[in-house]
Formats: structure tokens, C-alpha cells, sequence
């Protein structure tokens, strides 16, 4: 009988790691991830790699860990996914690949995830092997942004042989893995690490460049290229349309994250980037972003750091293993609470945030329980930081300065679904630009998907689109 | 790439400097502003472009030292290279092609206002321009206004060179005195662009301003930029920065504007860069 409970993470404690930006899951040791590894049932038919938006052969590259062939799993997993020491750190796994596996009937499910950054770890620890660069097939292809969707198109198609060049808005590449996720999650060397793998395959990085305004994709074409892949990323940060929102002291969660993590703020003023370090912090929103946003004004120097969501505990979008984090390290919850004005002093800065109590009504679109203010339960709460971490929009400039590109009335680029090609020829996208605010790992799948159908159309006819 | 070509010092306090960048040259239209870091550890600040030539590659900067990274900017000597530069940012301006338009610059805004009285200019529309500054020895690019304006009037608040006054006090008696204009473009600090705005409202001449608000990203993703216009929220690197002056909600933007006020402090102390004086 396997044993039914995985392995444990070994974490820095939560006490002092709400006061750090240093990691808080640490990674198994050889020993622990032999132990987790012992208890795949390396299934005939396993439904954990249908749970993969990129397939990665998880039964395979676990079976190597168990024989301590630690350089052919990585290698295993880099067949398929591009980013392994990301993924195994910030994937929804209790959402994909872990809740096919076979274990939860009787107990945990194996934890693929924790195994896969094992795998990435030791490969960093013990030298990553320089992949072959494959002859070029002379053929160019752009893509627009470098964050987990462009990546992974672009290590796929350099794979292929492509010269393939990637353009990033801002002045590093990594896009929401360098500016949005906190170090405490993904440590900025682990990213560069991965970036620098993707340049190795022949991938050009050009910083610094904003597609549609810097250079046009008319302008890519003229250039030679023969396809462009559109992996812009979130766009436009959303708000609520209440009183107050352009308070001082009202952040968008991407701001606030941008500041701490692409421009280091934590780190003012050795760093010249500055941030509001609030003493009572409300985050509205419960996804992964609102955690990463309510967990670093905790490092801050938050003395109270909470959770403001309209729907209940159990519609939380955040990554489970966040929450949980999150709840240690002692940020509150306000569940079924909305927001209805920032109330702000005479100087123009946030006082406070007046909220109502929501109850669950009938389900909605999503399919989850509509929340319906209830009347006359509306109360204050003190306050000197307000985090908007309510999704994005995607970014209008592409749609905005590309002919043909059509894009849906809230802002993403139409694509198929299957091919992920866009309304205009030679264009494909993906990603948050489609779309709006999703994961990591769905990105990388519509990257995946991307590169593949690119091959297919360039090494084709090309007659029809 | 974004290497200095040329410095000149406009005011003991107003820098000038001419960049290598062809793309943005290539792309740099008037209104139009870059984002840029001058070190590894720094911030990424919005400037306006004040000139471009698009056979040489170059773009044209001016800035005012006024705190951490214009000043370290402005350490910069010919020859050295701003570590990032990235634009042509924002939407350019929607200049008409004929009538008449009256271009009111103050401060370190006379160097936005360049650009977009250059393009009226060689388009034939006829301009009307109001500089000014503190005193005579701030006053920045007059002979270049001269240049591409009709008619050039002079302001300094304390009287010495030119009309004695703001630049708004200036437009006001213009436009008393019978003046007829389509538009009205006022580039400078938000006291300025207020007042201008304020002066015009009983005309009732379109007054467009250019807002040079905090921002981080410069592309629409942080919405550190945003401000109210007409009731609403708007982003100033992607839906601007030019904007209906009658429709800002200049006590908001004015505030927004001093948000870290404390920090910006705090940093020139502790970098000892010769700032803060």
C-alpha cells in the first residue's frame, strides 16, 4: 500500500517569513523526494498528464527520480515545458495534474509539482546542460513579450530550428514572472535562470521594445519576419468604479506588485523606486495576485494585512497552497464583504474603506453563487493602503495599431481556440491577451499550442489561413 | 543605443540632451514621451520628447533637476549611455491643420510645447506663443519658439525680461484684447496648466494639457498615471497625455502628484548625490 500522506514541504517559519521577501517553501532534499516519488503508481494509462496544459510525461519523469536519474527527468520534463523550476513553483496543481491522480482515491495525491522543481533545482545545483542548437531553417518569427506564453513559443520554435526574436516592453524579460509574482514565491534568480535556458536554444531578447508603438507588427513583417505570436500579457489593471479609487494610498495590485518586484521598492532606498508602506493594508480580490499583493504588504511592515472578497471562502480563486500560506503568516479574511467607497482625509489620502455584507444568491454565469449586498449592513473599516487586485483587461495598444487584428468588446484578441491563430494572417496569440487574467501555466499552454500550429503553417502550403 | 551625443546646461537647473535611439526617433510623434532609468538599481521616469530627428536618429530631452533620477540624469555626460529608453509612449497630438492655435508653455513645459509648435508651424497654421519661467535665467529655448511662432510673447514672474506675470495673466489679456484662436495647447506644472485652464473656460476655447503624472510601467499595465477627466477614470500613458483641460480634475491630479513627496526626500538624502539643494 502507498503511503497516504505526501511528503511535506519543508517551510521557513511563518513568523519569520512575514517579515522576509526571502522563499518560503524551501524544496524536498534528495531524501524527500525519493520518498515522494516512491509513491507513484506509475499508472498504465495516467490521467495526471491529461491534467498537463503541456503534457509534460509525469509518470516518466517521476520514475526517474525514484532510480535517482536525476538529469534524464529534468530532461524528461524539458521535452515539454520550457519553464520546470517556474511551473513547480507557481502551477495550480491541486487544479491540474494532481487532482487526476490516481492516490486521491485513498489518500493525497502524489505532489507532482514539488517533484518537478526538485528536478529543476538539482539541475541548477549540478549545471544545466547547454541544449544543441539545431541548424536554423532560416525562418524568423517574432513574438511579443517574454513572459511565460512567449517563452515557451519561443523555446519550442527555436527547438524547431526558427530564428526566433522576442520583444519586451519593459527592461528586463520575464514579464509577469519578473514583475508580478514576489520573490518569496519565485525568486528572481530562478526566472533569469530559465530566461537564460531559452536564450541558449538561440532566442534573441530584444528589452525595452513595445510593440505598437516602439515598432509595429506591419513593421515586423516588412522586417522579414514570417509569423508573430502575441503574448502581451495583462493589460489594463480593472477597478470598481466606487468613490475614492484615485485616493493616495489606492494601488492597482499590478502597480503595487510592480514597484516590490521588478523595481525591488522593498529595497528603498538602496533601490530608487519608492512604495507606501501602510499600517493596515485591505486587499480586494482573492486570486493569486491579491495573495502575492496582501503577503508582501505583510513584509512591508503591514501591523494588519487583510482580504476583502465578495464571495465565500470556498469561491477563492488563489492557489490553495497560497491561502494556507497567507492565513500562517496572518493575513485576515473578510469573506462575503464588498467595498463601496475609500474614504480619504483632507490631504487626499486613504482613511479608510466603507464595505457592505454580501450574501450568496442564485448561481451565475461562472456557476458559482451570485453574492447580493444585504441592505443596511454596510460598516468602516480603517485603513491607510487599498490594493485593487480585481483582473486586468488586455492591453489595447497591438489591437489598437494592427489592422485586421480584431479583438472581443472587454479587450482580448479573438483567436481559434485549436490553432490559436488571430483574425489576421500570420498573426497568432495568446495568453492573458486573450484571455484576461489566468495562470501560468494556461499561457504556456496557448504558447505550446501556438508554436505548433506556427511550424504547420510555415513549413506548409501557407495559402490558407 | 541611447548613447549622449550632445549636453547643454538651458538654466543653472535645465539640462538639454540630444540621444541615439532609431526607433524612437523613427516613431516620435509631437506629444509623445519616452520612459527611462539612468542605473541598475533605479527608477523608470516619463519624459516628454522634445524634439526628434529622424535623419540622425536622435531624440531631444529636457528635463529639470528636481529630484533623485533627473539628477542623476543629468551626471550624465556626453558620450555615456542611459542604461534604458523606451517610447515613442502615449497617443500624439491631434494637431489641426489650418486656422490658428495658441501654444502656452511655462517652465521646463516650453520643451514639450517645442515639438507641436514646429509641426503647426510647417503645416501653416498660424502660432501664437506664450513662454515663460521664474526669472529671465530660467526661461529655456526661446530662440527656438521664436522660430517656428508668429508671434512670441515673453512672460517672467518677477518682471525681469519681458511681459511681468504668468503666462496665464498673459493669454487673459490676449484673448481680452479681441485675440481669435481655434485652440489652445498649455504644457507645464500643474499650477500652470490649471490657471491657463481656468482662464480660458469663460472663452470657451478648447484648452488641451499635457499631464506628466507618476508612472511606472508607461504602457497601461500599472495605472499609477491615472486621473480623472470628465468624471472618469483615465490612464495618462495610454489615453493621453494630452486631455480636455476643462474636464481635469486639477485638485486630484495635484495631489496624485505629490505621493511620495517624503520618499523623494528621503532618497536624494540618502544617495548624498549633491541633490536637495
Amino acid at each position: 500500500m502507498p503511503v497516504k500522506q505526501r511528503t511535506p514541504m519543508p517551510m521557513q517559519d511563518p513568523a519569520e517569513r512575514a517579515k522576509n521577501f526571502s522563499q518560503v517553501a524551501l524544496g524536498y532534499t534528495e531524501e524527500m523526494a525519493l520518498a515522494e516519488a516512491a509513491r507513484c503508481l506509475q499508472c498504465k494509462n495516467p490521467q495526471c498528464v491529461v491534467g498537463c496544459p503541456v503534457s509534460v510525461q509525469i509518470p516518466k519523469f517521476i520514475g526517474l527520480i525514484k532510480e535517482k536519474k536525476y538529469r534524464e527527468a529534468i530532461d524528461v520534463i524539458k521535452e515539454t515545458n520550457s519553464l520546470p523550476a517556474v511551473c513547480g513553483r507557481v502551477c495550480p496543481q491541486e487544479h491540474q495534474c494532481e487532482s487526476k491522480c490516481v492516490l486521491l482515491r485513498t489518500g493525497q495525491p502524489i505532489a507532482i509539482g514539488r517533484l518537478e522543481r526538485f528536478a529543476a533545482d538539482w539541475e541548477a545545483q549540478n549545471g544545466p546542460v547547454i541544449p544543441e542548437r539545431p541548424a536554423s531553417n532560416g525562418k524568423k518569427v517574432a513574438i511579443v513579450g517574454s513572459g511565460p506564453s512567449g517563452l515557451t513559443a519561443a523555446g519550442d520554435l527555436a527547438k524547431l530550428g526558427y530564428e526566433v526574436t522576442i520583444f519586451e516592453s519593459l527592461h528586463e524579460p520575464g514579464g509577469v514572472l519578473i514583475y508580478g509574482i514576489p520573490e518569496f514565491r519565485l525568486p528572481k534568480e530562478v526566472v533569469r535562470r530559465e530566461v537564460e535556458y531559452v536564450k541558449a536554444l538561440g532566442v534573441k531578447i530584444e528589452t525595452d521594445v513595445v510593440v505598437g508603438r516602439t515598432i509595429t507588427i506591419d513593421d515586423l513583417f516588412e522586417e522579414g519576419f514570417e509569423a508573430v505570436y502575441v503574448a502581451s500579457g495583462a493589460g489594463l489593471p480593472m477597478f470598481m468604479h466606487i468613490p475614492g479609487e484615485n485616493l493616495n494610498g489606492v494601488y492597482s495590485a499590478n502597480e503595487y506588485l510592480t514597484r516590490v518586484n521588478l523595481m525591488k521598492a522593498y529595497l528603498f532606498p538602496e533601490w530608487d523606486t519608492p512604495i507606501k508602506r501602510g499600517k493596515r493594508v485591505v486587499v480586494v480580490g482573492a486570486g493569486n495576485v491579491a495573495m502575492d499583493a496582501v503577503r508582501c504588504a505583510l513584509r512591508l511592515g503591514a501591523e494588519e494585512a487583510c482580504i476583502v472578497y465578495r464571495r465565500s471562502r470556498a469561491e477563492m480563486p488563489a492557489r490553495a497552497e497560497e491561502v494556507e500560506n497567507a492565513e500562517e503568516e496572518g493575513v485576515k479574511f473578510h469573506f462575503l464583504t464588498n467595498p463601496v467607497e475609500i474614504v480619504g482625509d483632507e490631504k487626499g489620502w486613504v482613511k479608510g474603506i466603507k464595505c457592505v455584507k454580501m450574501e450568496l444568491g442564485e448561481p451565475d454565469q461562472s456557476g458559482r453563487r451570485r453574492p447580493v449586498p444585504i441592505p443596511g449592513s454596510e460598516f468602516f473599516m480603517e485603513c491607510d493602503i487599498v490594493i485593487m487586485a480585481l483582473g486586468t483587461s488586455p492591453n489595447p495598444i497591438i489591437s489598437q495599431t494592427t489592422p485586421g487584428l480584431k479583438a472581443q468588446s472587454w479587450g482580448g484578441l479573438i483567436v481559434d481556440e485549436k490553432t490559436g491563430r488571430t483574425t489576421r494572417e500570420r498573426v497568432w496569440a495568446g495568453g492573458d491577451a486573450v484571455t484576461g487574467s489566468a495562470t501560468v501555466i494556461l499561457a504556456m499552454g496557448a504558447g505550446k499550442l501556438a508554436a505548433k500550429d506556427i511550424h504547420e503553417f510555415l513549413s506548409g502550403p501557407q495559402d490558407k489561413w | 543605443m541611447n548613447e549622449i551625443l550632445v549636453k547643454k546646461n538651458l538654466t543653472p537647473v535645465t539640462k538639454l540632451i540630444v540621444v541615439k535611439n532609431p526607433y524612437v526617433a523613427a516613431k516620435a510623434e509631437p506629444g509623445q514621451f519616452i520612459i527611462l532609468r539612468v542605473r541598475e538599481n533605479g527608477e523608470r521616469i516619463p519624459l516628454t520628447i522634445a524634439d526628434y530627428d529622424r535623419e540622425k536618429d536622435t531624440i531631444t530631452l529636457v528635463f529639470q533637476e528636481v529630484g533623485l533620477s533627473t539628477i542623476l540624469l543629468g551626471k550624465l555626460e556626453v558620450g555615456d549611455r542611459i542604461l534604458n529608453l523606451v517610447g515613442p509612449l502615449g497617443i500624439p497630438a491631434e494637431l489641426p491643420e489650418s486656422g490658428t492655435v495658441v501654444l502656452v508653455g511655462g517652465g521646463v513645459g516650453v520643451a514639450p510645447i517645442l515639438p507641436k509648435a514646429k509641426e503647426l508651424y510647417r503645416r501653416g497654421v498660424k502660432v501664437i506663443s506664450i513662454i515663460g519661467a521664474r526669472s529671465k535665467d530660467l526661461l529655456i529655448l526661446e530662440d527656438e519658439m521664436r522660430a517656428c511662432s508668429h508671434e512670441l510673447h515673453i512672460c517672467t514672474d518677477d518682471g525681469s525680461y519681458g511681459f511681468k506675470g504668468f503666462v496665464s495673466d498673459k493669454l487673459k489679456e490676449l484673448l481680452d484684447g479681441g485675440l481669435k484662436c481655434d485652440e489652445i495647447i498649455a504644457v507645464g506644472p500643474i499650477p500652470m496648466m490649471r490657471a491657463t485652464c481656468q482662464t480660458t473656460k469663460p472663452y470657451g476655447v478648447k484648452t488641451w494639457v499635457s499631464m506628466n503624472p507618476i508612472m511606472v510601467d508607461g504602457t497601461g499595465m500599472c495605472g499609477a498615471c491615472r486621473i480623472t477627466v470628465g468624471g472618469k477614470t483615465r490612464f495618462v500613458c495610454v489615453d493621453g497625455p494630452m486631455f480636455d483641460g476643462h474636464e481635469v480634475d486639477w485638485a486630484e491630479a495635484w495631489l496624485r502628484a505629490g505621493m511620495y513627496r517624503d520618499e523623494e526626500k528621503v532618497a536624494l538624502e540618502s544617495c548624498q548625490c549633491g541633490g536637495g539643494k
